[in-house]
C-alpha cells in the first residue's frame, strides 16, 4: 500500500514541506506577512465604500494565501469563499440600497 | 473635539495599547516553537479514536462539538436578525411586486458573456459545495465551507440577471425551513445521544472501518451535513433579503 | 522571525482601529471592523504553527508525522464564517440607520436627537 502511495505521490508531484528547505518556507511566510500588512493598510485607507469592497476582496485573497503558508487549508477555503466572495457581495448590495435613495 | 485632536488622542492610546500587546505577545514561546501538549495529543489519537483523517473537522464536530453548536446558533441568530430588521422595513411600503420591476426599464441588461460565464459555473459550484459538505472527515472540507459555496451558486444565478429564477428557487418560507432544519438537526443529534443514555453530543453511530472514508466517523459526517445546509440557507436568506431591499428602493424611486 | 507575525498582528489591529476612529461612512467603518477581526485569525494560526510540520490531515501522510495544531484551526475556521453573518447583521442596521436619519456619517449620527 505504501509503495502505491509513493508511486502516486511521485506521479502527481505532491510536495510536502519536508522537501522544501526551511529557509525558503520562512522567506515565503515573511513575504506574505508583509503583503498582508500592506493590504490591510490599503483597505483602511480606501475611503469610498464601493472601491473598498474590491480592496477587501483582494485582502481576502492575500489572507487565504497566508493561511495556506501556515499549513491551514481548511481556513484557506473558508476565507476564500467568505472574504473574497460573500462579503463583497453583501457590501455591494448594501451600497446599492443606500445609493439609490440619494 | 476636532478631528485632528481625536486623531492625536487615538495615536496616543494606540501606542500604549500596542506596547502592552507586544509585551504580552513576546512572552509567547515564539513563532514555530509550539510547546503545548494538546495539539500533539490530538494529532496522535484522533485518527484512531474517530476514524476521521480530517483532524480539524474531528475537533470541530467531535472533540469541540459543543462550541460549534454555539457558533452555529450565532450564525442562525444573525441571519434571523437580518431577516427581522429588513422585513420590518419592507412592510412599511405596500407589498410590491418586485418581480415586475425586475423586467421593467430600471433593471440592468446583462451581456451574453456574463450570462454564459455565470450560468456555466452554477452546476459545478453546486457539485463542489456538496462535495465539500460531505467530506468533512476526509480532507480539508466541512459543513461551513460547503454551505457558503452552495449559497454562492444561488448568488451566481442572480448575477446572471435572472432575478426571477433566483426568487423562484429560493422562496423565503423554504429557505427559512431549511435553515431551521439544519440548526435544529445539529441539536437533535446531540439530544439523541442523551436519549441513549450517553453524554450530550457523543459519537453514537458506528465508526466505520476505513479511516477517512466518506461513510466513516459516525456523527461527524451527519453533523457536517446539517451545518452545511444551515449555513447555505442562512447566506441565501441574507442575500435574498438585501436583494429585496434593493429592488424595492428602485421601484420606489422610479 | 520569532516575533514578526505578532508584530504584523498588532499592526493590522492598529490600522483597523485607526480606520474605525477616523471614518466618515458607516459602511467604511464596518469594513474596518472586518480588518480588525482578521488580525485575530492571524494571531490564532501564528500561535499554533510548528516549524517544519504539515497540515493536520492524515489521508496521504502517515499518522505520526508532525503536524500543526488543529484546535486553533478549528477556532479560526468557524470564526471566519460566523463573522460574515454578523457583518450582514451590522449592514442591516446600517440600512436601518440610513432610513431613519438619512445620513451614513457616524459623526453626524451622534448629534442627531430624534
Amino acid at each position: 500500500m505504501s509503495g502505491r502511495l509513493a508511486l502516486t505521490s511521485h506521479l502527481l508531484a505532491v510536495v510536502t514541506p519536508f522537501s522544501v528547505p526551511p529557509a525558503l518556507m520562512d522567506a515565503l511566510q515573511i513575504v506574505i506577512l508583509v503583503l498582508v500588512a500592506g493590504a490591510a493598510t490599503m483597505v483602511v485607507l480606501t475611503r469610498q465604500p464601493a472601491r473598498q469592497a474590491i480592496a477587501l476582496s483582494a485582502y481576502g485573497l492575500l489572507l487565504a494565501l497566508m493561511f495556506l503558508a501556515l499549513q491551514a487549508p481548511d481556513v484557506t477555503l473558508s476565507e476564500l469563499t467568505v472574504g473574497a466572495v460573500a462579503l463583497p457581495i453583501l457590501l455591494m448590495l448594501t451600497l446599492a440600497k443606500v445609493r439609490k435613495r440619494e | 473635539m476636532t478631528a485632528v485632536q481625536r486623531r492625536w488622542l487615538f495615536f496616543a492610546g494606540m501606542a500604549i495599547l500596542a506596547g502592552f500587546y507586544l509585551w504580552g505577545l513576546s512572552g509567547l514561546p515564539g513563532f514555530g516553537n509550539y510547546p503545548g501538549p494538546y495539539g500533539f495529543v490530538i494529532n496522535r489519537i484522533a485518527v484512531a479514536q474517530t476514524n476521521a483523517t480530517g483532524v480539524v473537522s474531528a475537533v470541530n464536530f467531535e472533540y469541540r462539538g459543543f462550541d460549534t453548536v454555539g457558533e452555529e446558533f450565532i450564525l442562525f441568530t444573525a441571519a434571523t436578525g437580518v431577516a427581522t430588521v429588513l422585513r420590518q422595513l419592507r412592510n412599511e411600503r405596500n407589498e410590491g411586486q418586485a418581480g415586475d420591476e425586475a423586467l421593467g426599464p430600471g433593471s440592468a441588461e446583462t451581456t451574453d458573456a456574463v450570462r454564459l460565464a455565470t450560468l456555466v459555473f452554477v452546476g459545478p459550484t453546486v457539485l463542489f459545495g456538496w462535495y465539500l459538505g460531505s467530506h468533512a472527515q476526509t480532507s480539508p472540507s466541512g459543513g461551513f465551507q460547503g454551505g457558503v459555496v452552495l449559497a454562492t451558486a444561488f448568488v451566481l444565478i442572480y448575477l446572471a440577471g435572472e432575478f426571477l429564477v433566483f426568487r423562484r428557487i429560493s422562496p423565503v418560507n423554504l429557505v427559512d425551513a431549511v435553515g431551521a432544519v439544519g440548526a435544529g438537526g445539529f441539536a437533535v443529534v446531540g439530544i439523541t445521544a442523551v436519549a441513549l443514555g450517553l453524554p450530550y453530543l457523543t459519537n453514537f453511530l458506528g465508526l466505520g472501518t476505513v479511516p477517512g472514508a466518506v461513510s466513516s466517523s459516525g456523527t461527524i459526517a451527519l453533523i457536517s451535513f446539517f451545518v452545511g445546509i444551515e449555513v447555505a440557507a442562512a447566506f441565501v436568506l441574507i442575500v435574498g433579503e438585501l436583494l429585496e431591499q434593493t429592488l424595492l428602493v428602485r421601484r420606489g424611486a422610479a | 522571525m520569532e516575533v514578526f507575525p505578532f508584530v504584523v498582528v498588532v499592526w493590522i489591529l492598529g490600522v483597523g482601529l485607526y480606520g474605525i476612529v477616523t471614518s466618515r461612512h458607516l459602511v467604511h467603518q464596518i469594513v474596518c471592523l472586518i480588518v480588525v477581526q482578521s488580525s485575530t485569525y492571524v494571531l490564532l494560526l501564528g500561535v499554533g504553527y510548528v516549524t517544519g510540520a504539515v497540515a493536520p490531515y492524515f489521508f496521504d501522510v502517515k499518522v505520526h508525522t508532525p503536524a500543526v495544531d488543529p484546535v486553533v484551526q478549528a477556532l479560526a475556521l468557524t470564526d471566519v464564517v460566523v463573522e460574515a453573518a454578523v457583518t450582514a447583521l451590522l449592514l442591516a442596521f446600517a440600512i436601518q440607520a440610513y432610513k431613519r436619519f438619512g445620513t451614513l456619517d457616524p459623526q453626524e449620527l451622534v448629534s442627531l436627537k430624534g
